[in-house]
């Protein structure tokens, strides 16, 4: 088991020990990972405004979140949770749909046809599983889609993330599983999460390779990714990958994490920064300055607000429309209770 | 046609449903066993093992994946060895089965369908002896249907596997091969949500579903020589439920018991006595009884025989009713 965790870029923006990544490649994901930013700090901003419920801010993770989906194909499927709005846009989940989530409604939970991604798992660890009967199924109907799914260290301590693993490893399923490590469970630090020395290496009781990779580092997860992709499209199965990376923020717009973690903390995370790596290597190549930031940043801003504009625009459910998503057909107390629901919202 | 135990009809059920290349079957020991009660018996052989698969000892991994497989368009069919080992899955269930088809708005959805054999009678160890139906029941975005007779087990399951939604499939344990009957060949639906007229009558109208059909039909056969002229209906689906038969035929009697073998508290009767109660209140001439299991674990083999509702339970019940 290979305990060290594979990088690319390092802290300072310098090339570990290969040859130098494409530029286009490179500023691609610096423009995807400034976009995730800013959605981050707009969202944020929105729920201490009242515009949205309890929002999840992923600050740090940009790099495994970007990384994590560029290798999927638009047939694979993404199987994310809460923490993962990043990883969701950039495969196809719009963030319209994320933000109508958020603000609570529940037609944020249905993308356009042909996004193979699920609604974010609000559950710890329910969900790694769904990508196993996901790929399961698409390899049962002789496709080549893969499964990815996304979670927390936190979630590696639920039973369902044993009985994932164990069915991947049985049963060959097309599945990437990958573990964001952000140090933290709301207030409960990695350390007391499992005794065992990474996430990574809990693949081999399953008989599946378990990957370290810098979460932070784009590159690196897009190339550990990329060959467990390949790997489960070739028939061999699933992969446990580890990303080592940092929440900077607290566990939700709820929490108050200076409660229990120390800011200096954070402070040695910050000089890890996803995104400075990747710009610092595009501007000793040329290919960055402060325009051209300027102009990723008002692309991006373009689009995450017309997003909110979109999402604020939609209409709540109204009462009679709670009852139209329960079956195919609705039940007939489900007739009848829309109607009393419809009556006693006009009286209110 | 022929004639068939309870068993038997699921069987045939399964291999009539496994024409439709989208239906997989996954349990513990399904395969070269058929099953812990032989319902998937050869199914295997004939179908293949990436059809009719054996999975490891995982109750939450077994539903949780075939939710997965739901949602990218498969048919599977869950087999829980016994409802008292459906619980490790009840997260599953209650948290993704039942409110995908709500949290994506129709995008996404789960038709699948989760067999438990379930109910007292056969003398078995601890939890394998469970009615817990109103745990299901209580959940909005399950269906819920319960096999009485080989016919309506066949019927029913085939319906329940075309159904667009997930169905928990309830299959009584002590009827599998008490039970016999006649049941067409080939494909035919049962629908889910209709109750079934047993038994035409106008004194009383004895309710009941699943394993308690038995009992419940001995009591109005009884009950019948005593001149008293008894309608039976077997619910079958509980959610959703023929509320307009329970209904029809409580106006037309004016009295009625409900059976189950279940506990009393929060059980499934609680739930007819208030639509009755509801909807056909005026025409009520004593106060609706409740049969049922006690309020206790359901107890381990020699004192099995004090749970279950007997025909002479129900038939005092009825009688009280009548006298009122």
């Amino acid at each position: 088991m290979r305990l060290e965790p594979r990088q690319v870029l390092a802290a300072d923006g310098t090339v570990i020990d290969r040859r130098e990544p494409d530029v286009s490649i490179v500023a691609a994901r610096y423009a995807a990972m400034t976009e995730a930013r800013l959605y981050d700090r707009k969202a944020s901003a929105l729920q201490r405004q009242g515009r949205l419920a309890t929002y999840a801010p992923y600050e740090g993770q940009e790099a495994s979140q970007v990384g994590a989906v560029a290798p999927l194909a638009a047939e694979d499927w993404l199987v994310a949770s809460y923490r993962d709005a990043a990883a969701m846009r950039f495969h196809g989940y719009p963030w319209k749909n994320l933000l109508l989530t958020r603000m609570g409604d529940e037609r944020g939970g249905r993308p356009p046809e042909g996004v193979n991604a699920t609604p974010p798992s609000i559950t710890v660890g329910g969900h790694m599983i769904h990508a196993v009967g996901i790929a399961w199924a698409e390899k049962i109907k002789g496709t080549r889609a893969v499964a990815l799914t996304m979670f927390g260290d936190g979630a590696t301590s639920e039973g369902d993330f044993h009985e994932a693993m164990n069915f991947a490893g049985v049963y060959r399923t097309p599945t990437v599983f990958f573990c964001q490590n952000n140090g933290w469970a709301i207030s409960m630090p990695r350390s007391r999460q499992t005794a065992s020395r990474t996430i990574a290496q809990k693949a081999g009781a399953y008989g599946l390779p378990g990957v370290l990779v810098d979460g932070n580092d784009v590159l690196a997860v897009e190339e550990v990714v990329a060959e467990a992709v390949e790997r489960a499209r070739a028939g061999e199965g699933a992969t446990l990958i580890e990303a080592l990376t940092y929440r900077v923020r607290g566990h939700t717009t709820a929490d108050d994490h200076q409660r229990y973690r120390a800011r200096e903390e954070a402070a040695g995370w910050l000089g890890k920064d996803p995104l400075e790596r990747v710009r610092l290597w595009l501007e000793r190549l040329g290919a960055w300055d402060e325009a051209l930031q300027s102009e990723i940043e008002s692309e991006a801003s373009r689009r995450i607000e017309a997003a909110v504009a979109e999402a604020e625009a939609v209409e709540s459910l109204s009462a009679g429309e709670i009852f139209d998503a329960m079956y195919e057909d609705p039940t007939g107390p489900l007739v009848a209770q829309r109607r009393l629901a419809e009556r006693s919202a006009r009286w209110a | 046609m022929g004639v068939m135990t309870l068993a038997q009809a699921l069987n045939s059920a399964l291999d009539v449903a496994l024409d439709d290349p989208r239906v997989v079957l996954m349990g513990e020991d399904i395969g070269k066993t058929g099953g812990v009660f032989r319902i998937t018996d050869g199914l295997q052989r004939k179908h293949g093992s990436q059809r009719v698969v054996d999975t490891p000892v995982a109750e939450s991994g077994i539903v949780g994946a075939a939710f997965g497989m739901a949602i990218a368009g498969l048919r599977p069919i869950v087999e829980i060895q016994f409802m008292g080992f459906s619980y490790p899955a009840y997260d599953q269930v209650i948290s993704h089965v039942a409110r995908i088809r709500s949290r994506s708005r129709h995008r996404f959805t789960a038709p699948m369908v989760i067999r438990l054999p379930y109910g007292a009678g056969i003398g078995a160890s601890e939890h394998h002896s469970e009615s817990t139906e109103a745990i299901y029941t209580h959940v909005p975005g399950l269906k819920v249907v319960v096999a009485s007779t080989p016919e309506n087990a066949k019927g029913l399951l085939l319906a329940a596997v075309e159904d667009p939604d997930p169905v928990i499939f309830l299959e009584p344990i002590r009827a599998y091969r008490a039970a016999r009957g006649e049941v067409p060949d080939g494909r035919y639906l049962t629908p889910i949500g209709a109750g079934m007229l047993e038994q035409r009558g106008s004194d009383i109208s004895l309710i009941s579903y699943g394993a308690m059909m038995r009992e419940t039909t001995e009591a109005a056969r009884r009950l019948a020589g005593e001149g008293v002229s008894v309608e039976v209906i077997d619910l079958r689906s509980l959610v959703p439920l023929d509320a307009d038969m329970v209904v029809a035929s409580v106006e037309k009697t004016g009295r009625a018991v409900v059976i189950h073998e279940a506990p009393l508290t929060g059980g499934y009767a609680a739930e007819i006595v208030a639509l009755i109660q509801e909807r056909a209140l005026y025409s009520l001439r004593a106060p609706v009884r409740r049969v049922t299991g006690w309020d206790v674990t359901v107890p381990l083999r020699l004192a099995e025989r004090h749970y279950l509702p007997s025909a002479s339970r129900i038939m005092s019940a009825a009688r009280s009713v009548l006298e009122t």
